[in-house]
C-alpha cells in the first residue's frame, strides 16, 4: 500500500518548504519528503530577491522594479513580479525574525570576507549591522576561528568605501575551546552563558566576551560578530552583548556551516508542523512511475525497500547541483527521479567559462518549464500534469552571479504550493 | 658585495634548485633567478614519479641505472619529501607476456629490484585492481613532492648563502667581448621576497657563469645569449582524483604509451599521461579527449576509476633535447636523457652553460655533473657533498618520531603537519598562539600557513605549495578566504590581499574546469556560489570603479522609523 496524500513535496529546502506551506495553507492535505540538510545550511541565511542583473549591473536598489526586464525564460518571469510579491509578504508572514518588508529597496550587508551584498530580506541578527547604516562599527573577530578575521573584514569595508567608520579587533574567546571548534560549539556555548575564568576572575561566558572587546568598543555605535551568536536564543545572546557593550549588536552572516541558514531551517520546520505538513527526512525519492496521465507514484529508499507514495499533484523541489537535484557524468546532465529534460550542450567543455566568476553555463542548468511551472518534454509540453518545479532545480537562471537564489525557491515554491492546491480543488 | 666566484643560476625548478645548492654548498657564490615562484615551470606540473627506473628497463637502460641510483639517494636526503609506496607493473590478458619478460630481465640488468606476484597477489596488495590482472612486477617506485623538494634545495641554497629572486625574469644575457658576464632581471615587485603592489625594478647581475636551467625555456635563454638550444616541448596530462583509490604506483606492463600510470599522491591519486609536441611551452591546448583517454584506458586497470570523482586536471611540458642531427617524428621517440650544453666548446661563447632534458628523479646528479662542469671552468677544487648530507627538513629522521609525542600524534592533523614539515616541524609548530585548521581537506594549521608566508611573501600559490592548502577535494572553495585573511594577518593590506586573493581563485579554477562533472560539479557550484554569494567577491565594490550610492538602499526597520539607536530588540 502506498502511502497517501493530496499533494507530495519532494525536497526540504526553501522551496519545498514554501511549496508545503503555500500547499497546507490552501487546505491541501501535504506530505513533504527529503533527503538531506538543504542548502540552507550553506547559504549566508539572507534571503535575496535580485541585487544584479544578468548582465551584471547592480547592485540593484529595487529588485521588484527589476524583474520586468529579465529575461523571458527566468523564473520570475515565468510566476511575474506580482506572485513574486505575494511570495515575499508569505514568506515575511511565516519568519517573524526577518527584516527589510518596510521597503522594496535591498540593503547592503557586510559580508565575512569584508564586501558588501544587496538583499531583500535578512535576519533581525544582521539588521543593526547593514552598510546602508552609517553608524560607526567595530567588527570582532575570535583567534580560534579563522574564517573571519575582523581587521581585515574592516579593511576591506573600508576599500569598498562604506559610509562610516569600521575598525577590527580580535580577541580570544572567553574560556577553553579547542582552535578547531565547530561554530555551533560556540554558539552553544553563549546560549549557554556558562561561569568562564578569565584571568582569574569567574564570571558569565557573554559578560566576559563583552568586558574584552568593551575598550575596543568605547567610540563603536554597533558591533558585529562573526555568525556565532547563539543557537537557540540569538536574540537573548545579542540583547546581553548590547547591555554589556551599551552598543547595538549584530551578526555578520558566513558558512558553511550558516547558522543564520540554520536557524531559518529549523524555524520553518516548525511552521510545517504547525500547518499539518506530513514531514518524512532522511531518505532519497530514488524512482518514479508515471503514465499519460501523469506521475502515479513515486519510491523512497529506505532501508534497502522502496516504499511508495502516491499524491494527486506534486512538486519536485530537490534543489540544484548543490542539493543534487540535479546531476550530471563526463557526457549528460540530468533529474535523477523524473527524467526530466535539463538542456545543456552536447560538449563538457562548454558547461563552464574560463574566468572563475564567468558566465557559467553549469549554474543554469535546471529544468525548464511551462508557464504553469511543469517540467516541459522534448516537444515543448508539459511532461506531467500533476507535476511542478519549484527552487534550484529549475533552470535559466544563475543564482549566485543574481543573489536571486532565496528569493527565487520563495516565489516559485509559493506558485507551486499554491497551483497544487488549486488543481486538487478544481478536480 | 657577492661571494666569488659568483654564478647567476636561472630557472627555479628542480634542475635549478639543485645547483644552486650544490654550488652554494661548493663554496661559491650563486644567485637563482626564477620568473614566477619556484615550481613555476615543469617541475609544479609533473607527475610525481620518483622512478625506480623499471619504466626505462626495456627501452632505455642508462637512464634506468641513472634512475635507481638517485632512487637511493633521495630515500635518504629527501625522506620528507618521499612517499615510499613501491611500484607495480600489471599485466593484463591482452599485454604482451615477451614483454613482461623483458622488462623483468631489464630491471635485473639495470639492478633494480623486482618480485613477480600473482594476479592474486596484487590483488591482495592493491584490491581495486581489475579481476583479469593476470600478474604484475613489483618494483621500489614512490611517489615523491615536486614542490617540497624544490623548497629544500633552496632553502638549503639560502642557507649556504644563496640569493634566491622568486618573480624575477631574466630579459637578457649580458655578452661583453664574446663572453657571457651576467643577465638582466625585471623583478615583478623588487628584489627579495614577493610583495603584490609593490613597485618592480630592473636589475643586472654580473656574473662569472651563467647556468642555464630553464627546462622548456631554455631555447629562449639561448637565443638571448645568440646560441641554438633546441628543446621540443612536449605536453602531457595529469588527471587528480579525489581520493587514493590506490597506495601503491601502478604501471601499465607494456611498451611505451600514453595513459599507463596512477601515482598516490598524498590524499589523492594521479593518472596520467599524454605526450604530444607543443609549440610553446606557456600556451598550448588543454583539451577534453585527454582528460577523458586517461579515465578511460586506467579504468582498464582499476575499473572504478571510471565513475570516480576527479578534482582537477593539470598539463605540464617536457623539456626534451634532441641533437640538431636526430630530428625525430615522434616527441616519443625523443630521448629523456639529460644534456649539458658547455657553450664555449660548442658555440665559442664561454661564460654560460645550458642543462636540459632529464628527469625529475635524476636532478641531483644532473646538477652535480654541472656543477663539477662550473667548478672546473672556474679553477674552483670541491668535492659535491649533496648526495651525503641531508636536505633541510631530512635533516634528522629519528627527530620526526620526537615531534609526533610533542605534538600530540594522536590528531591527524599534527600528523600531516609533521609529515610535511620533516624535522623542520618543531621550529615551525611550536607556537602558544591558538592554532586553527585554515584547510581542512589538507590538514593545514595556521602556523603552517605563516610559516610558508614568511617564506614567501603574499604569493599565496607559493604558500600552497609549501603547504598543500587548497589542494584538496574543495580545491579552496570553503579556505581561499582564510588563506586571504592570513595574508592580512601577517602584516599585509587589504588591496595586497585581494590581489593575491583573486591570483588563488584564478589558478584554482584553471585545473578545476577539467573535473567539471557529477560530484565536482556540485562541489565547484558550491565554492562558486559561496565566493559569489556569500562572499560576494564576483562584484567586489572595492575592485569596481564606480561608488555606490549607499543612501539609495535600505538602512534598516529602525532607521525607517527614524530611531538610530539600534535594531537589537527581537
Ligand atoms: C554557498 C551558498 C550561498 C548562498 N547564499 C545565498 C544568499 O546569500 N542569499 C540567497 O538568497 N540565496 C543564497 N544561496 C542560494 C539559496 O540558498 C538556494 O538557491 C536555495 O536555498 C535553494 O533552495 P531549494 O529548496 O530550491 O533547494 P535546496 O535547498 O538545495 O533543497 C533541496 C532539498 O531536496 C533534497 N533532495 C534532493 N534530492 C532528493 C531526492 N531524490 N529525494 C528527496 N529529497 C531530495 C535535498 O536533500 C535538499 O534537502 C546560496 C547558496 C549557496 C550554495
Ligand atoms: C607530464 C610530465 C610528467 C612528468 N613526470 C615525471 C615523473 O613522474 N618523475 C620524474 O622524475 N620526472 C617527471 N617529469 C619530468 C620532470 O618534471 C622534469 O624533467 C623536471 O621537472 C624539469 O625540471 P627543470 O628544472 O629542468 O625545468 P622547470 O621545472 O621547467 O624549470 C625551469 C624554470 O625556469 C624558469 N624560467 C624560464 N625562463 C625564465 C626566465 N627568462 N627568467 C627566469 N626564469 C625563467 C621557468 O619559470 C621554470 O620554473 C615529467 C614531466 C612532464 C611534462
Amino acid at each position: 500500500m502506498a502511502i497517501e496524500s493530496e499533494v507530495l513535496v519532494i525536497g526540504g529546502g526553501l522551496a519545498g518548504i514554501t511549496s508545503a506551506l503555500a500547499a497546507a495553507d490552501a487546505g491541501a492535505d501535504t506530505r513533504l519528503v527529503s533527503y538531506k540538510q538543504s542548502t540552507l545550511r550553506n547559504a549566508s541565511g539572507l534571503v535575496d530577491v535580485l541585487g544584479y542583473t544578468p548582465s551584471g549591473d547592480g547592485p540593484v536598489v529595487d529588485p521588484f522594479d527589476a524583474i520586468p526586464s529579465l529575461p523571458d525564460a527566468h523564473p520570475y518571469r515565468t510566476v511575474g513580479v506580482d506572485t513574486v510579491r505575494d511570495a515575499m509578504a508569505f514568506f515575511d508572514a511565516h519568519a517573524p525574525r526577518y527584516q527589510g518588508h518596510h521597503t522594496d529597496a535591498n540593503a547592503l550587508v557586510p559580508t565575512h570576507g569584508g564586501t558588501v551584498k544587496p538583499t531583500a530580506r535578512y535576519p533581525a541578527s544582521a539588521a543593526a549591522g547593514l552598510a546602508s547604516d552609517d553608524r560607526d562599527t567595530l567588527l570582532v573577530g575570535f583567534e580560534t576561528l579563522p574564517d573571519f578575521n575582523a581587521d581585515h573584514a574592516a579593511a576591506h569595508l573600508e576599500s569598498a568605501g562604506v559610509p562610516f567608520d569600521v575598525r577590527g579587533v580580535t580577541v580570544p574567546f572567553p574560556g577553553d575551546l579547542r582552535a578547531g571548534a565547530k561554530v555551533t560549539r560556540y554558539a552553544g556555548l553563549l546560549d549557554a552563558n556558562p561561569q568562564v575564568s578569565v584571568d582569574g576572575t569567574e564570571r558569565p561566558l557573554r559578560l566576559a566576551l563583552a568586558t574584552r572587546v568593551a575598550d575596543a568598543a568605547a567610540d563603536a555605535d554597533r558591533v558585529g560578530f562573526p555568525a556565532v551568536l547563539g543557537d537557540d536564543d540569538p536574540a537573548g545572546v545579542r540583547d546581553a552583548l548590547a547591555d554589556h557593550l551599551g552598543a547595538a549588536v549584530f551578526e555578520v552572516p558566513m558558512g558553511p556551516p550558516s547558522l543564520p541558514g540554520l536557524r531559518l531551517s529549523d524555524h520553518l520546520f516548525g511552521a510545517l508542523e504547525a500547518a499539518g505538513v506530513r514531514i518524512e527526512t532522511g531518505n532519497p525519492v530514488v524512482d518514479a512511475d508515471t503514465t499519460a496521465g501523469g506521475v502515479e507514484t513515486v519510491y523512497v529508499e529506505k532501508n534497502g525497500a522502496r516504499i511508495p507514495n502516491s499524491a494527486d499533484e506534486y512538486v519536485l523541489a530537490t534543489g540544484g547541483l548543490v542539493g543534487k537535484g540535479i546531476d550530471s557524468d563526463r557526457d549528460a546532465v540530468y533529474e535523477p527521479i523524473f527524467d526530466c529534460r535539463i538542456a545543456h550542450s552536447d560538449d563538457r567543455y562548454a558547461w563552464f567559462d574560463d574566468d572563475a566568476f564567468g558566465d557559467h553555463a553549469f549554474a543554469q542548468f535546471g529544468v525548464r518549464t511551462d508557464d504553469t511551472l511543469r517540467p516541459r518534454d522534448d516537444d515543448g509540453a508539459a511532461a506531467h500534469a500533476n507535476l511542478r518545479a519549484a527552487g534550484a532545480v529549475l533552470g535559466g537562471y544563475n543564482f549566485a552571479a543574481e543573489h536571486s537564489g532565496s528569493g527565487v525557491s520563495i516565489a516559485t515554491g509559493y506558485a507551486a504550493g499554491t497551483a497544487a492546491a488549486e488543481a486538487i480543488h478544481d478536480e | 658585495m657577492a661571494q666569488e666566484p659568483h654564478v647567476v643560476v636561472v630557472g627555479g625548478g628542480s634542475t635549478g634548485a639543485g645547483v644552486a645548492r650544490d654550488l652554494a654548498m661548493r663554496g661559491l657564490g650563486v644567485t637563482l633567478v626564477e620568473q614566477g615562484n619556484l615550481t613555476h615551470g615543469t617541475t609544479g606540473r609533473m607527475h610525481g614519479l620518483l622512478h625506480s627506473g623499471g619504466r626505462y628497463a626495456v627501452s632505455d637502460q642508462a637512464s634506468a641505472r641513472e634512475c635507481i641510483i638517485e632512487n637511493r639517494v633521495l630515500r635518504e636526503i629527501a625522506t620528507h619529501c618521499v612517499d615510499e609506496t613501491g611500484g607495480l607493473f600489471v599485466k593484463r590478458p591482452e599485454d604482451s607476456e615477451q614483454y613482461f619478460q623483458e622488462k623483468l630481465a631489464g630491471c635485473e640488468a639495470c639492478d633494480i629490484p623486482t618480485k613477480v606476484l600473482s594476479g592474486a597477489e596484487a590483488r591482495q596488495l592493491e584490491p581495486h585492481l581489475a579481476d583479469d590482472v593476470e600478474k604484475a612486477i613489483w618494483v621500489p617506485d614512490a611517489a615523491i613532492d615536486p614542490f617540497r623538494l624544490v623548497v629544500a634545495n633552496a632553502a638549503s641554497a639560502q642557507e649556504h648563502g644563496a640569493r634566491i629572486e622568486t618573480h624575477s625574469t631574466v630579459t637578457d644575457v649580458v655578452v661583453e667581448d664574446g663572453a657571457v658576464v651576467g643577465v638582466e632581471v625585471e623583478h615583478a615587485t623588487g628584489a627579495g621576497k614577493r610583495v603584490h603592489g609593490t613597485e618592480g625594478g630592473t636589475e643586472v647581475i654580473r656574473a662569472d657563469h651563467v647556468v642555464n636551467a630553464a627546462g622548456a625555456w631554455a631555447g629562449r635563454l639561448g637565443e638571448m645569449a645568440g646560441v641554438d638550444v633546441e628543446v621540443r616541448p612536449s605536453k602531457g596530462v595529469m588527471t587528480v582524483m579525489n581520493t587514493r583509490q590506490v597506495d601503491t604506483v601502478v604501471n601499465r606492463c607494456r611498451p611505451k604509451g600514453d595513459a599507463d600510470i596512477v601515482v598516490p599522491h598524498e590524499t589523492t591519486c594521479i593518472l596520467g599521461t599524454t605526450d604530444e609536441e607543443v609549440a610553446d611551452p606557456e600556451d598550448y591546448p588543454e583539451q577534453q579527449w585527454e582528460v577523458d583517454m586517461v579515465i578511460d584506458e586506467l579504468a582498464e586497470l582499476i575499473p572504478m576509476l571510471d565513475d570516480a570523482r576527479t578534482v582537477r586536471s593539470f598539463w605540464g611540458v617536457r623539456p626534451l633535447y634532441e641533437p640538431p642531427d636526430v630530428d625525430s617524428d615522434d616527441p616519443t621517440d625523443i630521448t629523456r636523457d639529460y644534456f649539458l650544453l658547455a657553450h664555449d666548446d660548442r658555440d665559442d661563447l664561454p661564460g654560460m652553460t645550458t642543462i636540459v632534458g632529464g628527469k625529475l628523479t635524476t636532478y641531483r646528479m644532473m646538477a652535480e655533473e654541472i656543477t663539477d662542469h662550473v667548478c672546473e671552468r672556474l679553477g674552483v677544487t670541491a668535492d659535491c657533498r649533496t648526495a651525503d648530507v641531508a636536505l633541510p627538513g631530512s635533516a634528522d629522521n629519528t627527530a620526526l618520531d620526537d615531534y609526533m609525542t610533542e605534538f600530540g600524534l594522536r590528531s591527524p592533523v599534527a600528523q600531516r603537519s609533521v609529515d610535511r614539515l620533516g624535522s623542520r616541524a618543531g621550529s615551525v609548530l611550536d607556537t602558544d598562539d591558538p592554532n586553527p585548521t585554515i584547510c581542512a581537506c589538507e590538514a593545514v594549521t595556521r602556523a603552517e600557513i605563516q610559516d610558508a608566508i614568511e617564506q614567501s611573501g603574499t604569493d599565496l600559490n607559493a604558500v600552497r605549495i609549501r603547504t598543500r592548502a587548497t589542494m584538496g577535494n574543495c580545491q579552496g572553495g570553503f579556505c581561499a578566504h582564510r588563506l586571504a585573511n592570513e595574508l592580512h594577518t601577517a602584516g599585509y593590506d587589504d588591496a595586497t590581499v585581494r590581489a593575491s586573493w583573486d591570483e588563488l581563485l584564478a589558478e584554482r579554477w584553471r585545473g578545476q574546469r577539467h573535473a567539471l562533472w557529477g560530484d565536482q560539479l556540485s562541489q565547484a557550484m558550491l565554492s562558486y556560489a559561496l565566493h559569489a554569494t556569500t562572499q560576494n567577491r564576483g562584484h567586489d565594490p572595492a575592485d569596481a570603479d564606480t561608488e555606490i550610492d549607499f543612501t539609495a538602499f535600505d538602512a534598516g526597520p529602525l532607521a525607517a522609523d527614524g530611531g538610530p539607536e539600534g535594531a537589537h530588540g527581537n
